[in-house]
């Protein structure tokens, strides 16, 4: 192609500018939603907190994609292939091993870590669509990789591996259920504070300098290889330990649970919730956990036409999610004290 | 050797279909910038229309010609109902709405023609092509159909007055509008012409993977591979990605050990990626420079 057809590009961002100030919540808030996590399931039944537990490690992964696209601005359709290594460490670990399953999940974290900064290395090449296409190779290999012969001695092949539930240590009276939810109600906690400072640090910083002008950013001196890795990194390590967290409260892993599907319905969970706004990321792991069940309950032969509806409703409402939702309340409650 | 010529025809065979899929999302990709998921059902409904009229009794050829013409309007009001309005939202609010477009259409679809395969006829007949047991005479039918479409677009976008239209509104929305460019409606176009060329794919694949609702799912994913290979940006390299593809995936079936059916895919991917590591605007794509 010749240098008269080339194509200039100007300031056309894939992810918008969202001021780091504007990714997390008020201390009144969070205050108030703390509360309400730990309170909720002294009052519910277990298969509730069943499902409160999936919406804690969803919320995660979730998490862990908007750090990697809200912050730093690159896409990824790879995220189950972590998961499913995280899920896949933690359960082997625990079953074949015998390791404590609070250990497990560092664990899942580390070599997930490991993963996602080497993938972050080829990818670096490449952006946008192609980036896309990259991520969407590996979500799908993913699943047949876990199913080849050799592996089989440990995962144990398309049968998948069955997880013991742990006790409540201590013996504290509580159910199963009830002590796995406190225990991923920890973990997130944790990690939703890494989190958070994470994007306000140099490291953010750097994230979001690349996120809005790459060329910029390398100008300033900001080595973008290196954060770009490590923002892949990081996201990979954060979805490793939502998947290992997913295999001990499901109880079992197979290849078949790892699909693209849910690294879509991450993705789905990430629009929902706000592009770059992290307490967004509960509220799309709510949507993409409860939605299709509603829309089953509303028609069975037309779920997915329901759930289409419903998902364009939401998009056409607030087009920039949960994020949106949060500032209108905001002003609104501003406007309230003034008067 | 034989056996590597044989498994090239094959390859060639099977990446008509690609082809042909890629040159729908190139054109979409060109109206519009980014890539349509839902482009694959769009096509399977498509052609579940045509496949409905011909139980009604219409010949094969009109009922091509319906479904044509539906498929261009259907684009066309997808594009005004359903994104027009989202025109502003973020790109990846975009991205969730063909999400939902596929949930929609493949769930309908699948309420209203239900899940069971069908048999779909071509027009080509299926005999073997010119005694060779590896092509059938769709599948050279089906080649040269892409290859008319190819050069079809080709003069559309080269000497058509709307055709440079598009191009300007693809490239620079700004200066086009300046120059009285409908930029907005040059993008329903873009959705009408994707559609279009997306049902031809589905009527020319639908005797090859059979009728239903799911029939695109595996084909859409190579036919994005396809475009992103060749280079988006141009239809010639969408094309020529798509018989490249064809023959990576049975090449790589046939001479790498333990690689079964389903192991296929992801390695084609990675040489694709492969190759984009080495050229990533792709085979033929248009290098884009950015600005600060």
């Amino acid at each position: 192609m010749s240098a008269a057809e080339e194509v200039v590009a100007e300031g056309h961002e894939a992810v918008e500018a969202v001021p780091k100030r504007a990714m997390t919540l008020g201390t009144g808030t969070s205050v108030v939603v703390l509360l309400l996590l730990l309170a909720v399931p002294l009052f519910a039944k277990n298969f509730i907190i069943f499902q409160l537990t999936q919406l804690l490690y969803l919320g995660l992964a979730v998490l862990a994609l908007n750090i990697l696209t809200g912050g730093s601005g690159q896409f990824s359709l790879g995220q189950s292939a972590f998961y499913a290594i995280g899920a896949y460490v933690t359960a082997v670990l625990m079953e074949q091993f015998n390791v404590n399953y609070a250990l497990c999940l560092p664990i899942a974290g580390v070599v997930c870590f490991g993963a996602g900064f080497l993938f972050g290395q080829p990818a670096l090449r490449l952006s946008g669509v192609y980036l896309a296409l990259a991520t969407f190779a590996l979500a799908t290999a993913m699943p047949q990789l876990l199913k080849l012969n050799f592996l089989e001695h440990w995962t144990g092949g398309v049968q998948g591996l069955v997880v013991t539930k742990p006790d409540a240590p201590f013996g504290l009276p509580m159910s199963q259920d009830m002590w796995l939810y406190y225990f991923t109600l920890v973990v997130t906690l944790a990690i939703y504070l890494f989190s958070v400072n994470l994007l306000r640090s140099r490291s953010g910083r750097a994230f979001m300098a690349i996120r809005d002008n790459e060329i910029a950013a390398s100008a300033m001196g900001v080595n973008v290889a290196l954060y770009k890795t490590l923002a892949f990194g990081v996201s990979a390590g954060i979805t490793g330990v939502a998947g290992g967290l997913s295999a001990i409260a499901v109880q079992f892993v197979a290849p078949d649970s790892f699909t693209i599907t849910l690294a879509i319905q991450l993705f789905l969970g990430m629009v929902v919730g706000g592009v770059g706004w992290l307490p967004g990321s509960i509220v799309g792991a709510a949507f993409i956990i409860f939605v299709p069940n509603l829309a089953e309950g509303i028609s069975k032969g037309l779920s997915g036409a329901v759930f289409g509806v419903l998902l364009f409703l939401v998009i056409y409402l607030v087009p920039h999610g949960a994020r949106q939702v949060a500032i209108i309340g905001q002003q609104l409650a501003g406007k309230l004290r003034k008067n | 050797m034989e056996l590597f010529t044989n498994q090239i025809l094959a390859g060639i065979a099977t990446g008509a279909i690609y082809a042909c899929m890629a040159l729908a999302v190139v054109m979409i990709y060109q109206a519009i910038d980014h890539l349509n998921f839902a482009q694959g059902e769009m096509a399977m409904f498509s052609t579940f229309i045509s496949w409905q009229l011909m139980q009604w009794g219409v010949p094969y050829w009109g009922a091509f010609v319906i479904t044509l013409v539906f498929s261009f309007v259907g684009g066309i009001a997808i594009e005004r109902i359903l994104f027009k309005p989202l025109a502003k939202a973020p790109v990846l609010t975009n991205v969730a709405g063909f999400i939902a477009l596929f949930a929609i259409i493949n769930s309908s679809a699948g309420l209203i023609w239900d899940f069971t395969i069908k048999q779909y006829p071509t027009p080509f007949g299926s005999a073997p092509f010119l005694g060779s047991q590896l092509i059938s005479t769709h599948q050279a039918g089906m080649i040269g159909v892409t290859v008319l479409l190819l050069i079809g677009l080709y003069f559309f976008f080269q000497y058509t007055r709307i055709g440079l239209a598009m191009r300007a509104a693809a490239s620079l929305p700004e200066s086009a509008r300046l120059v009285g460019i409908n930029t907005s409606w040059m993008i329903a176009l873009g959705w009408g012409m994707a559609a279009a060329i997306g049902s031809i794919a589905g009527m020319l694949i639908a005797p090859v993977v059979f009728l239903e609702p799911n029939m695109m799912g595996g084909v859409l994913i190579y036919g994005f591979a396809a475009a992103v290979l060749g280079g988006l940006s141009s239809p010639f390299g969408a094309v020529v990605g798509g018989f490249l593809v064809g023959i990576f995936e049975n090449l790589a079936g046939t001479y790498i050990p333990g690689v079964g059916n389903e192991l296929k895919l992801p390695i084609a991917l990675a040489l694709i990626i492969s190759v984009l590591v080495v050229k990533p605007a792709g085979l033929f794509g248009r290098h884009i420079v950015k600005r600060v």
